[in-house]
């Protein structure tokens, strides 16, 4: 059997224990020792991918194993990572293992919510390890639908509104991504083979440039939807802002790199000619969203608005980044989603955790946090500073690589969206500075703010393991960039060869 | 006649045996005697299901009028199968003191128009089908209109009966002009032409317009939110699975084994049905309140998914159709069955009654909510696959627009299916539905559409099996 399955077992068995779990009170215990043997096993897989890349193996993909599946349309259960995958891997876990921690607090329908909140995560191993665009799109459809009870049940706000409006336009995106993906499918084999899902056969054999041309803009809009791409991003800030804690956090931290990921593994590396000739259009409007998502932060008041907003900013740098196509940018691309998947989850954990106390989000009423909290106000900082690129955490690194790439391209276009998606680090200080400064510091202003508590283990626990990674990742880059840099320049190379 | 000629004709025989039963039941056994009745025709029907599945040669009896293979006995065997689940539905509503005069009624017309439509799919000839479809439709008038005392009961079998008389007429039409044109009215002969003519795309057109009233195409629907929501709840259930997959699948053998090699004269006509029936099916559910309305129109909607595999008229398109109206057939029988329990005991019939459904009936809205994302075509249950299939038969002829008007179809009906949903889950209610209790055989029947939704897709074998048959 292949090892990579258990990353799916290990979340199904723990939604059936769940499920047989007869005291509620066990289930969060229950489903954080899952989680723990996911987290676990996270890194025994990063060391046996280590352990045979050491040993020599430059296969560009590992762990393969191919089963039919359905026969006669040729679609196949095929698995495999990479060093993208892994790293895409090891930062799902980490994000659910501390979610799990930060929803220790949810009462109300205990069992249910852990069990969507472990199927969302499910869908989103699965989808990075597949190899075959139907399993593939299968986990991503599997990732989406449980945000809508999520949000519904258990969130906050106008919940019912932000649930269907995600729900509907994720699946909207997910209805051109199925057009694209069929469009593939059904010019895999030019030259009269048969035709397949599988990513490495179709990205062998090249599509015929113009079905690439037609069907680019479907796959590349269609994973684009959730990776926020503007003008397709209105969902993320309504829905960010109602979802639970927890969903916040694997939302923005994970779910939305699905969509990146997307963009990269399947539109731009199976229609390579399409995405040179159409990109310029995609960078325009990332580059919209990287400024736009900064300003629109700025004059929020809710702090998961402001959060929101800066999701759409940095998942708009990832994109943008990916446009370039070159290997520095690329790989600025990734550790981005990695640094953003972190630092965001961190956020989220924080605002849930401050608004468990102080049952406000709205910057104005508070104020002097860090004389009654102070751990939350620490960490809170250091996420602060992580999202507006300070060196030594992991933001500084990613940004860094991502317009030091992006620069590289030399002519007029590229270097003018490059010099204004630069604006958005000044943009970003001035939003994360200015709620620090009102939230954190000056006068308190509510005397009910004297009695709260700082936090607790569980939520220390949380919050220490993301910024652990984050800083991890800030001051020792070398390790994931290593990790990152082979299969990128693998896949840059069969891009640049198709063109 | 002999033997081995019974035995390729055991589905008609076996039923016609079990409607004998009816018959003599009805005369001999004293009222409180009824319920047994129930018991044993359940037990008679699954034992006609399991001689059913049993394999037969290939073989034509009456000169070609009657066709029996692999395929139309899987056919017959799906729609026998979806009976029985609403036998099994319908056990504890007939058991009422209300209806236990009528029981002998019941099965009778219900296994006289099941008849109708094997007669259908069973035919080689289109006078054959002509008699098959009037003996499927008179009796489903009468099972309409079965709550006679209830008004709109009455008014819902008026209706069909005068849509049906229309459509009937509407096809005989297109019949008689097919004669004209071919000089004949067996399928085997008429296969064998390959030029068409204009005449030949109007008889087409009548011809599907009368089976387009049994499908309930836009725009041949108006009968149905009105008889749906008329109507019993199990016989309405009868019309949207079995009835309805009846009409499907003989479209399906006419338009790809008759008039496969000129699909010119239809598939343009076919592809206008898909677009609007998909559209305006939509549309409407949208606002329905009504449960029993809205399941009415989202039948609708999948009657043009269903269509879309037409549109590729090869085998692959039509072993999608088979398979999807299998699944469609499966969650659309465990919605039912839910709504059969609450409607039953309760009588409560909106959406908005379903506020708080989940906090007393859990496992009840649990199989709700994976037999609507079925239906929405939600990973991983078997919906999904059974939509990305007909869409990759649509796609595999390079229609690739009426694919993505499919798709976004399709994301606009999860929208009314989460609707349902979120009464049940998210709504909050004071006074939510009491606690129900289910019989043993309500129990059964939602575990067999359960288990089938949640595992045919994951069994590829399901879907290959369906698709060796296509070869003729």
């Amino acid at each position: 059997m292949n090892p990579l399955l258990i990353l799916i077992i290990i979340p199904i068995l723990t939604m059936v224990s769940i499920v047989m779990t007869k005291d509620v009170k066990y289930v969060r215990i229950v489903s954080a020792i899952g989680m723990s043997a996911q987290l676990l096993f996270s890194f025994i897989l990063l060391y046996w991918f280590y352990h045979q890349r050491s040993a020599g193996n430059t296969d560009p993909m590992l762990f393969v194993t191919t089963n039919m599946w359905y026969e006669s349309f040729n679609i196949q259960l095929k698995f495999g990572v990479d060093g993208i995958s892994v790293s895409m891997i090891l930062l799902t876990s980490i994000v659910t293992f501390a979610g799990i921690f930060v929803s220790w607090q949810v009462d109300f329908l205990t069992k249910e919510f852990f069990i969507s909140l472990i199927l969302l995560a499910t869908g989103v191993y699965g989808f990075f390890i597949s190899l075959d665009l139907f399993t593939m799109f299968l986990f991503y459809e599997l990732a989406v639908i449980p945000m809508y009870l999520l949000i519904g049940i258990w969130g906050t706000g106008p919940k019912e509104y932000s649930a269907m409006k995600l729900t509907i336009m994720l699946m909207g995106g997910s209805a051109l991504l199925l057009v694209g993906l069929l469009g593939i499918y059904f010019n895999s084999a030019p030259d009269g083979g048969k035709l397949t899902f599988d990513l490495t056969e179709i990205a062998k054999n090249g599509i015929p440039r113009s079905a690439q041309m037609f069907f680019f803009p479907f796959t590349f809009i269609g994973f684009g939807v959730l990776g926020a791409l503007f003008p397709f991003h209105t969902w993320s800030p309504d829905g960010h802002a109602s979802a639970p804690t927890a969903v916040s956090m694997l939302h923005a931290g994970v779910l939305m790199k699905l969509g990146g990921y997307g963009c990269f593994r399947v539109a731009m590396y199976l229609l390579p000619q399409a995405a040179h000739a159409m990109g310029w259009i995609f960078i325009i409007l990332t580059t919209i969203s990287v400024v736009y998502g900064a300003f629109g932060a700025i004059w929020q008041k809710d702090l998961k608005y402001i959060n929101a907003y800066s999701s759409v900013s940095h998942c708009g740098l990832v994109l943008f980044a990916l446009l370039m196509m070159n290997e520095t940018a690329t790989t600025g691309a990734i550790l981005q989603m990695i640094s953003h998947g972190l630092m965001t989850a961190l956020f989220f954990a924080l605002i849930g955790m401050i608004y468990g106390r102080t049952h406000t989000r709205m910057i104005n009423e508070m104020g002097g946090l860090m004389k009654v909290i102070p751990f939350l106000s620490v960490v809170y900082v250091i996420a602060g500073l992580a999202s507006l690129g300070l060196p030594g955490l992991s933001g500084f690194v990613a940004e860094m690589t991502i317009f030091v790439g992006s620069f590289q391209h030399t002519d007029t276009f590229h270097r003018v969206a490059t010099i204004v998606v630069c604006s958005s680090i000044v943009i970003t200080a001035v939003y994360i500075l200015r709620v620090i400064g009102i939230l954190l510091l000056g006068p308190i202003k509510n005397d009910h703010y004297l009695q709260l508590t700082d936090a607790k283990w569980f939520e220390k626990l949380g919050g220490i393991t993301l910024v652990l990674a984050i800083a991890i990742i800030g001051i020792a880059p070398l390790w994931l960039s290593n990790l990152l840099r082979e299969p990128l320049a693998a896949i840059l190379q069969q891009i640049a060869s198709k063109l | 006649m002999n033997w081995n000629t019974l035995y390729i004709m055991r589905h008609e025989v076996l039923l016609t045996v079990l409607i004998l039963y009816q018959l003599i039941a009805d005369l001999s056994e004293q009222t409180e005697k009824k319920k047994g009745v129930i018991n044993t025709t359940i037990i008679l029907f699954f034992v006609y299901i399991v001689i059913g599945f049993i394999p037969a040669q290939p073989a034509t009896l009456f000169g070609n009028m009657y066709i029996s293979d692999g395929l139309r006995t899987l056919l017959k065997n799906i729609l026998g199968f979806s009976t029985l689940i609403i036998l099994l539905q319908s056990s504890s509503w007939l058991s009422d003191p209300l209806n236990q005069q009528k029981i002998g009624a019941f099965y009778l017309t219900i296994f006289s128009t099941l008849m109708g439509m094997f007669f259908m799919i069973s035919a080689g000839d289109f006078l054959m089908l002509y008699l098959g479809l009037e003996l499927a439709t008179l009796p489903l008038t009468l099972l309409a209109a079965f709550d006679k005392k209830l008004r709109r009961s009455a008014e819902a079998g008026v209706k069909l009966l005068m849509s049906s008389a229309v459509s009937s007429a509407v096809l005989l039409f297109g019949l008689s002009l097919m004669y004209g044109i071919y000089g004949t009215l067996h399928f085997s002969e008429i296969a064998s032409f390959t030029n068409s003519s204009t005449l030949s795309v109007l008889s087409l057109i009548f011809f599907l317009s009368g089976l387009g009233f049994k499908l309930s195409l836009v725009p041949f629907h108006f009968w149905t939110a009105d008889v749906y929501e008329g109507a019993p709840l199990s016989v309405t259930t009868y019309f949207s699975v079995v009835s309805k997959g009846a009409a499907l699948f003989t479209l399906m053998l006419v338009l790809h084994r008759v008039f496969g090699k000129q699909s010119e004269i239809w598939s343009t006509a076919v592809y206008i049905l898909c677009i609007a029936t998909m559209v305006v099916g939509n549309l409407f559910a949208l606002r329905q309140k009504n449960m029993k309305r809205f399941l009415a129109f989202s039948s609708i909607t999948q009657a043009g998914f269903m269509m879309l595999g037409f549109m590729s008229n090869d085998q692959t398109g039509m072993s999608t159709v088979v398979y999807f109206m299998m699944i469609y057939g499966l969650s659309n029988l465990a919605v039912f069955g839910v709504m059969s329990i609450v409607i039953y005991q309760t009588g409560k019939e909106t959406i908005d009654d379903l506020n708080g459904f989940y906090s007393t009936n859990p496992r009840l809205s649990l199989i709700m909510l994976i037999s609507l994302f079925s239906l929405a075509g939600i990973p991983p249950v078997a919906g999904f696959f059974g939509k990305f299939f007909l869409f990759m038969a649509v796609a595999s002829k390079e229609m690739y627009i009426l694919v993505l008007i499919a798709v976004i179809n399709a994301t606009l009906s999860l929208y009314y299916y989460l609707l349902v949903v979120k009464a049940m889950f998210i709504n909050k209610n004071e006074t939510p539905i009491a606690a129900l209790s289910s019989t043993i055989y309500e129990k059964t029947a939602l575990a067999l559409c359960v288990t089938g939704v949640v595992l045919i897709g994951f069994v590829s074998g399901v879907y290959e099996y369906i698709e060796s048959l296509m070869i003729p």
